[in-house]
């Protein structure tokens, strides 16, 4: 399973997409940065509605570059065939899966934490809360974990990259637009099935610096959710 | 070593492998033959894990790859149809990745360059495989299946796409692997088979037609012989003569080669030489032989042979006799 996660780790920085993802991340999430988090720091208020919009932001810059990060994760497998050699190598399925999962998960806590460095301007012009940065951070990697599982989970029932990447963003697009229109749904069935996906709504306690334990757990559980899909869709295609 | 008992396979509603049943003993080399989409792929991704089976078991030196897959799958080395080679990886990244992948415990660096000397890889080894030509990436392919020194070795169509030297090469390769393991070997190329198995396997349709070993399927299929004769003479008369000469089972005409002359198919009773009858008869009426030549009973007849009877017993309708020969010989 080892060997699995360090190949996939080091197969993002051999071929571009290790750098296309984290370039792109930072320098999106720099700009944001400095456009809302920095501009609203001159007139004293940054601390909350400044930091707010510029993670909201960043939620949807996952739904468009965290699929980059997960389209190849099974797919290439699948259209190279070399996931025969994974399959029929003394390594659980579940292993394979996990080992790609968390692999896919290292480069984007990577990033994440380099990303996080924005922050140190903060405190060395002024004194942020430093609750609500580490929530949010917390909050964003939950999500993001949530979202590469996701990727993962589409990128093995396809064997093309390009409809990996599209399904992922569109499925990552729609957990974060349904809050907008949840509840305007009269069905309190759909409400409450579609509001269960709308991860905006578990995300908003972290943007206010408090350390949610169900919405921890709930993303936790999402992510798991997605893994074990994938796991069952080979298992599956086994037995089928 | 390997023992398979009444696997089977469904895809859906197709039935792609029905009962198939084998046995191969250590230090065996077992060929498994058929057709394109016969289940020969199907059978090999069941044994080696890759599928489940719908109904059966396969067991590895006693271990059912159902019920304790890693250890099975511990020896098992499995060359897929198509490499599974990562080609943004260079040959000795790749058989690095291969070492850990499998938990070998065998000293790295010694057990790599055996490796890469049995295949002959040894002036690759630093190269890119997306870099590397169709012969080595089989080549490379191969050695990823010997890394562990598993006990059973298992290639799926190994030689397909290569030039004909590199078909000699690997099968070279895989007689010299022979010696050390048990393998299967699954192809469609009959020659192949022959030149390095022991055991043959035949499979049809999912199901197994024929399982011998190889030099006793010969004799038991192609017990009768075969000559192909170039007589000048008309036709009728020639082909009435060779039909009276005791011992000749079957003949026919196989079409006009030169220009006075016709070619003639002539199969023959078990282990009768009918070459000297046929001399003097023809030379009784003044049709005189210009060639005789005989033609063996190859692998590939008797696999349309086997092919042919299982459809036979299958479908329980008159098929063709087996000395109707004329559209084969054409």
């Amino acid at each position: 399973m080892f060997a699995i996660y360090k190949r996939e780790l080091r197969s993002y920085f051999i071929t571009p997409i290790g750098y296309i993802f984290a370039g792109a991340f930072l320098a999106v999430s720099g700009i944001l940065f400095s456009y809302t988090v920095l501009q609203v720091d001159s007139s004293g208020d940054y601390t909350y509605s400044g930091m707010y919009t510029y993670f909201v932001l960043l939620l949807a810059v996952f739904a468009v570059l965290l699929p980059i990060l997960t389209m190849k994760l099974l797919s290439e497998e699948k259209k190279q065939k070399t996931e025969q050699l994974l399959l029929t190598s003394p390594v659980s399925l579940t292993g394979v899966i996990i080992a790609k999962y968390l692999a896919s998960l290292t480069i984007f806590a990577g990033t994440l934490a380099i990303n996080s460095f924005n922050f140190v301007l903060l405190y060395i012009y002024g004194a942020p809360n430093t609750a609500i940065i580490l929530s949010n951070i917390l909050g964003l990697f939950l999500i993001g974990a949530a979202f590469v599982a996701v990727g993962l989970f589409l990128s093995s029932l396809t064997e093309n990259q390009l409809i990996a990447a599209v399904s992922s963003i569109v499925a990552e697009g729609s957990m974060l637009l349904i809050s907008l229109l949840v509840n305007k749904i009269e069905l309190k069935f759909f409400r409450v099935f579609l509001k269960w996906f709308s991860v905006i709504d578990r995300y908003s306690p972290f943007t206010g610096g408090y350390f949610d334990i169900p919405a921890v757990i709930y993303f936790l559980s999402l992510s798991t959710v997605f893994v074990f899909l994938t796991v069952r869709v080979y298992e599956k295609r086994r037995w089928s | 070593m390997v023992e398979i008992i009444n696997l089977c396979k469904n895809f859906g509603d197709k039935r792609a492998v029905s009962n198939v049943s084998f046995n191969i003993e250590e230090g065996e080399i077992m060929g498994f033959l058929g057709p394109n989409g016969a289940g020969k792929s199907t059978t090999l991704n069941i044994i080696t894990g890759y599928l489940s089976a719908s109904d059966g078991r396969a067991k590895i030196n006693g271990i059912d790859i159902l019920e304790n897959p890693l250890e099975a799958k511990k020896r098992i080395g499995f060359l897929p149809e198509q490499p599974p080679l990562y080609p943004e990886m260079s040959v000795k990244e790749y058989l690095n990745f291969c070492y850990e992948l499998k938990n070998c415990t065998l000293p790295k660096k010694q057990h790599l360059r055996e490796i890469c000397e049995v295949v002959k890889i040894v002036d690759v080894y630093g190269r890119m495989i997306r870099n590397l030509s169709r012969g080595y990436r089989q080549r490379v392919g191969i050695a990823q299946a010997l890394i562990g020194n598993p006990e059973v070795l298992i290639f799926d169509e190994p030689t397909v796409g290569l030039d004909p030297k590199q078909i000699i090469e690997i099968r070279n390769l895989i007689r010299h692997l022979g010696k050390n393991h048990t393998i299967i070997l699954s192809t469609h190329i009959l020659p192949e088979v022959q030149a390095v198995c022991d055991r043959i396997v035949v499979i049809n349709k999912g199901v197994i037609i024929a399982n011998e070993k190889t030099e006793n399927l010969i004799n038991a299929v192609g017990g009768s012989k075969r000559l192909v004769a170039k007589v000048v003479g008309p036709e009728d008369m020639v082909l009435g003569i060779l039909r009276s000469v005791t011992g000749v089972k079957y003949a026919e005409k196989l079409g006009r080669r030169d220009t006075d002359s016709v070619s003639y198919l002539i199969e023959s009773e078990e282990r009768v030489d009918v070459r000297k009858p046929i001399f003097y008869a023809l030379a009784k009426a003044s049709c005189p032989i210009i060639g005789l030549e005989g033609d063996e009973i190859n692998l590939e007849d008797i696999f349309i042979k086997l092919v042919d009877s299982a459809k036979k017993d299958r479908q329980k309708r008159p098929g063709r006799s087996l000395g109707d020969r004329s559209e084969r010989a054409k």
